[in-house]
Parts: C-alpha cells; structure tokens; sequence
C-alpha cells in the first residue's frame, strides 16, 4: 500500500510565529517570544507537589463515598466509646479499653480509605482527566499516599481523644479513678501499627487498580491468611519458626499490643519488605507503563 | 504545534496505529478521519502520554507531552467525555482541574458559561448528565486552562446540531486565535465544514493527508451513463483511474474534457458530466477507507484511491 511519507501536511500561509491564546482575545499577548513552544516555556511553571497533594486530598472527600468512610471514622469511635461508658464494667474502663474499642473500627476503615483513594479513580475512569493533567503517574501517586497516611494519623488523633474524653466522662459517671494505662510509646506503635495497615490497603490499591477486588484482597491478608497461616504453623514446626519473617500480619499486628523488641522490629522489617515494599514498587511500575484508556 | 513522527502502536499481533506521521499547524484546525478501529484514538492516547507508543513519537509544542511543565495549560484534551467520577458535579469536575493548574477561582464559571451549561447543570451530578452535556462539559475542561493547542477525540458525539454548530464555531475561532486544534471523527460530515487539513487514517495507516482544497481538488470528476461498466472499462483503457461509487456514478481523476472524449470514442451516452465538488470528498472518503476496512472484499485497492493518495501525498 502507497503511504504518505512526507512530514507536513502543506499549510499555505501559515506560520509559527505570533500564536496567541484563542481564550484571552488576539492580541492580548504580544508573542514577542517567538515560537509557542518558547512562550510556553516562559509562562507555564511546573505543578508544585504541594498542590497535587492538596488536589487528591480534595478527591478524597468530595465524593459520596470517600465522604461517609472518613465520617465513618468519627462516628464509628463516637459509638464505640458510648459503648464502653454504656456496657463495659467500671473496672474496665481504661484508656486502654477505650482506645481497643475505638482501634477496631479504625483498622478496618482506615485501608479502605487507601484502597479507595486509588482505585476509586480508576473504576470511574478519572484517570484519563489526572494523567493527562500530570502525566508523571508516580508524583500522583506519592501525593495519594501522603494524603492517605496524613489522613490515617489524623483520624487517629482524633479518634484517641474522642477515646480519652470518654475515659474522663465515662469514669465522672461513674465516679471510678481514671486510669491512663497506655503509655505513649505504646500510643506511637499503634499509630504506626495502623499506618502499616493503611499502607497495605494503598499497596493492593495500586497493585488491584479495582475497589471491590482490593477491598476482598485486605480481608483475605487481614481475616483469612492469618488463621490459615496460624493452622500452617501449626503442623509444619519448621513454618512456626520462619512466620514471624515472612508474615507480615503476624510481625505488625505486634505494634498494637506492645512496643516490638528488637528482633521484632527486625521482623516487621523483612516481612514489611516481602508484603509491602516489594508489592507497592511492583504496583508502582507498572502504573507508570500502563495503558490509561 | 503537533507533531506526529512514525508513530506505531502494536498490540499483540495487532498494528493498531501504524508509522503514523503528521503536524498539526497553528491557526488551522486539522480533521482526523477515519472509520471505526482506524487508530485514531489510539494515535491520540500516544500524542497524550497515555499510551506507549512501540515505536516512534509525538510532540505537542516541540516537546514530549510528559515533558510539559503544566500540561494543561498548554494542551486541552478531549479523550472520552464519559470518563468522569460520576459523583462528582461538573463543576466539581472543573474545580479540581482548575487546582490542578493552579488557575483562578473564577475560571471555572467563565468555563461553565463558556461551553453552555447552567449555573443548575454545573451543580448536578455527572451521573444525570446527557452524552451532550458531558462532551460540553469535556470540552470546558478541555479550554479551561487556556491552552493555545487542542485534541478532541470524537468531540461531537452526542452533541444536537445546534450543538455541533456551536462546537464548529467555537473550534473555528479558537484556529482563527491562532490555536492549534486536532479533531477525531468517524463522520466526514462533521470535520468537512470546519477542518482546513485533512488526515485520513484506515486501518492504522495513514490513506490520505492534505489540506481540505487540495484533497477535494484531486477528487476529479463524475459522471453518469446509462453504460456504467462500459464507461469504466473505456476510462481504464485510456490510462484513467475511474471507479463506480456508491452512488452509482463513475468518479474519475481525469479531467471533465478527458472523460468526454474517452466517452465519444467508445461512443458512450453520458447523462452528467461535472467536476467532482465537495459532495465528492464524501465519495473519496468511503472509497479511500474502503481499502482500509477490515470488511473489504476486494484486496487490491481501486485505481483512483492509489492515485488519489499519491496526489494527496505530494
Ligand atoms: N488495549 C488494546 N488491546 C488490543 N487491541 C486494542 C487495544 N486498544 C485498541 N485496540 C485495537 O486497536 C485498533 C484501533 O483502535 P482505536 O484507536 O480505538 O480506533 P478508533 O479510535 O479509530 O475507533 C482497534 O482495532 C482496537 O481493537
Ligand atoms: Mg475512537
């Protein structure tokens, strides 16, 4: 088949120069600069990470669902301390009850709240509008991720002291002493705890790139791997040794309860590599190559 | 300024776009044809960094897309109007773009009114949105920044005619600012009356590529005869390309005079005789596709197109 092989289409009367912007009326820029490229150049500067951050931390609440998981939150540790000073015996009502109550809801909606500022963009195909905006797909992606840890620690504050007020409240009602049982190097790790959590939610986000399948995925790494692993252990000696390595539930989930020691640290550190990090660089990758349609 | 440089895209075994070269020039609003699966989207994904390209690329301004500092506010694009949160309002739509550019606050209104929607329907959910008030609505986010180039794959899908008249207009006073504007469509029709160039792509490749005159000049003449196939077979013999199009009348690149005389000599009646006028440009579109579309019966592509292209070519 004949092809056309020459590179312009031939444009009589044409030229490069003197292009000014059809929005603002001909002539309201002079196009002294020469060539649209080199105007181009001068005018435009490069979009701050600041303001991508705040664009996607927008994107986070502006719709529906993104509003009602973070409302969620706030409802969900308003309910679990009304719970407590309601149903739980005076004896234990601690800080440590408080934040335990609070803290279950929280894990569980806090990955959801990651998973869905990725994916929700990509089930409603909003990808093709913030790629061709910024077309470097890893800087979006980090703003994600900032916004989503930035909004788990926050949430957490506030849960924490909703939590704490309860414990103050809920003792007055009851007239029992105040107890501040977790100190705040506790208070740390569960945050981070959470963190981590959080981040593996992103990390099925980015690698899923579907809410209802990174969604089942958590609950599969979170509900259904432990216990399977757990009856593995179990059976195989030589599994109950290593698990606490490769597992990263198993390793992390320590945080919540105490402050790891070193050898836990250690292994939060290689299971975090082999759940997390490994996973979340793959994800990434292959965001940056794929095709957005 | 668009540049396409050999451009190809393979999927598979697939060549979806293949070493596809053009430019769209400043001031001049370039119509890019072509049928369904022709590539043009593809092509049009390649040029926005969305897609890879396997070989070759694209230049919006001089530069890769990705290499754009801001690039909305340099290139506006139009890929699919449908691809929107549908929670979100049309003006939410707008005002996260305008963040994202770091434009004024007031340029989302001005984008509203602009592309023909309510203050009422800028607050209501993408969702309840027609086909056409999301083209609009793209259309916005595609001018929102201000840009001097656009690229609008199949803008006018959906639109009422009132509404691709305002679309034409619009596109037509954005070239006349001196802006650059690429335009897919399936539809000859809809580019025909706004496009100064004409790419023609089938099947990948590029059939056909000119400015509009030049195109509808080299699509030479028509003519009826109650002896359609005779007249063809007597063109052919005397060296002309000359085929029965779709309307039944034979379309030739020989000049009026030369296919009189041809018809004389083989003592052929003709019922018509006139050079082929922009009617003819839909003619030359299907015929120049037809070689392309995956339905061809025929291989060997008819005389007049292989000609034609080469004249577009030139
Ligand atoms: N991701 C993909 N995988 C395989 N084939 C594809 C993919 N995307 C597009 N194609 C094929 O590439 C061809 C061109 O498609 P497209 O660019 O959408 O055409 P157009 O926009 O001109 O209708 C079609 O045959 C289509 O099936
Ligand atoms: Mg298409």
């Amino acid at each position: 088949m004949t092809s056309a092989t020459s590179l312009t289409v031939d444009t009589p009367g044409t030229t490069s120069a003197g292009t000014t912007s059809p929005w603002t009326s001909p002539g309201t820029s002079p196009g002294t600069e020469g060539s649209p490229s080199a105007r181009a150049a001068a005018a435009h500067a490069p979009i701050p990470f600041r303001r991508l951050a705040w664009v996607e931390l927008t994107k986070m609440f502006d719709t529906r669902s993104g509003f009602w998981l973070l409302a969620g939150i706030a409802i969900s540790a308003l309910l679990a301390t009304a719970a407590v000073v309601a149903f739980a015996p005076e004896e234990s009502q601690t800080f440590e009850q408080f934040s335990a109550a609070i803290g279950m809801p929280i894990a569980i909606l806090l990955p959801m709240v990651a998973i869905l500022s990725v994916t929700a963009e990509w089930s409603q195909r909003g990808t093709l509008t913030t790629f061709t905006l910024v077309p470097h797909r890893g800087r979006v992606l980090l703003a994600k991720a900032v916004c989503a840890v930035g909004v788990g620690v926050v949430s957490m504050g506030v849960a924490l002291a909703i939590g704490a007020l309860g414990n103050v409240v809920g003792t007055a009602i009851s007239g029992a002493p105040t107890v501040w049982d977790v100190d705040a190097a506790n208070l740390a790790t569960i945050v981070l705890a959470n963190v981590l959590g959080l981040m593996m939610g992103f990390t099925l986000g980015v690698v899923l790139r579907s809410s209802p399948v990174a969604v089942v995925g958590y609950f599969v790494f979170s509900l259904v791997l432990p216990n399977a692993l757990f009856a593995l252990g179990m059976v195989q000696e030589w599994f109950a040794d290593l698990q606490p390595w490769v597992d990263f539930y198993f390793s992390y989930t320590v945080l919540f309860e105490d402050v790891p020691t070193g050898e836990q640290w250690a292994q939060i550190g290689t299971s975090g590599l082999l759940w997390l990090v490994l996973p979340l660089a793959f994800g990434v990758w292959r965001v940056t190559r794929t095709e957005v349609k | 300024m668009i540049t396409l440089d050999q451009l190809t895209k393979r999927y598979g075994d697939h060549l979806a776009v293949d070493d596809v070269s053009f430019t769209a020039a400043p001031g001049r609003v370039t119509g890019f044809l072509g049928p369904n699966g022709a590539g043009k989207s593809t092509t049009m994904r390649m040029l926005t960094g969305l897609t890879r390209p396997t070989d070759g690329h694209a230049l919006v301004n001089g530069r890769p897309y990705a290499e754009l500092p801001n690039p909305g506010r340099e290139v506006g694009v139009l890929l699919d109007a449908s691809a929107q949160h549908a929670g979100r309002t049309g003006r939410e739509v707008l005002a996260i773009a305008r963040r994202t550019m770091g434009l004024p606050r007031a340029r989302v209104e001005e984008t509203l009114e602009r592309v023909g929607l309510t203050e009422e329907e800028g607050g209501q959910r993408v969702r309840h949105y027609s086909l056409g008030m999301r083209q609009r609505l793209g259309i916005g986010l595609a001018l929102l920044g201000d840009p001097e180039v656009l690229v609008l794959d199949e803008p006018a899908n959906g639109l009422d005619p009132a509404g691709i008249r305002w679309m034409r207009d619009l596109l037509r006073g954005f070239a006349d600012a001196g802006g650059t504007v690429l335009l897919s469509s399936h539809l000859l029709h809809e580019v025909e009356v706004v496009a100064d160039d004409l790419v023609v792509i089938g099947r990948g490749r590029i059939v056909a590529r000119g400015s509009k005159a030049e195109l509808l000049e080299s699509a030479g003449t028509v003519a009826r005869s109650r002896r359609t196939p005779e007249l063809v077979a007597a063109l052919h013999a005397a060296g002309h390309a000359a085929t029965v199009g779709t309307d039944g009348l034979v379309h030739s690149d020989a000049g009026c005079e030369a296919v009189g005389d041809v018809a004389l000599a083989a003592g052929l009646p003709l019922a018509e005789l006139r050079p082929a006028d922009g009617a003819g440009l839909e003619e030359m579109f299907l015929q120049l596709t037809a070689a392309a579309q995956r339905d061809s019966v025929d291989a060997d592509p008819s005389p007049t197109s292989s000609d034609l292209r080469e004249g577009a070519a030139a």
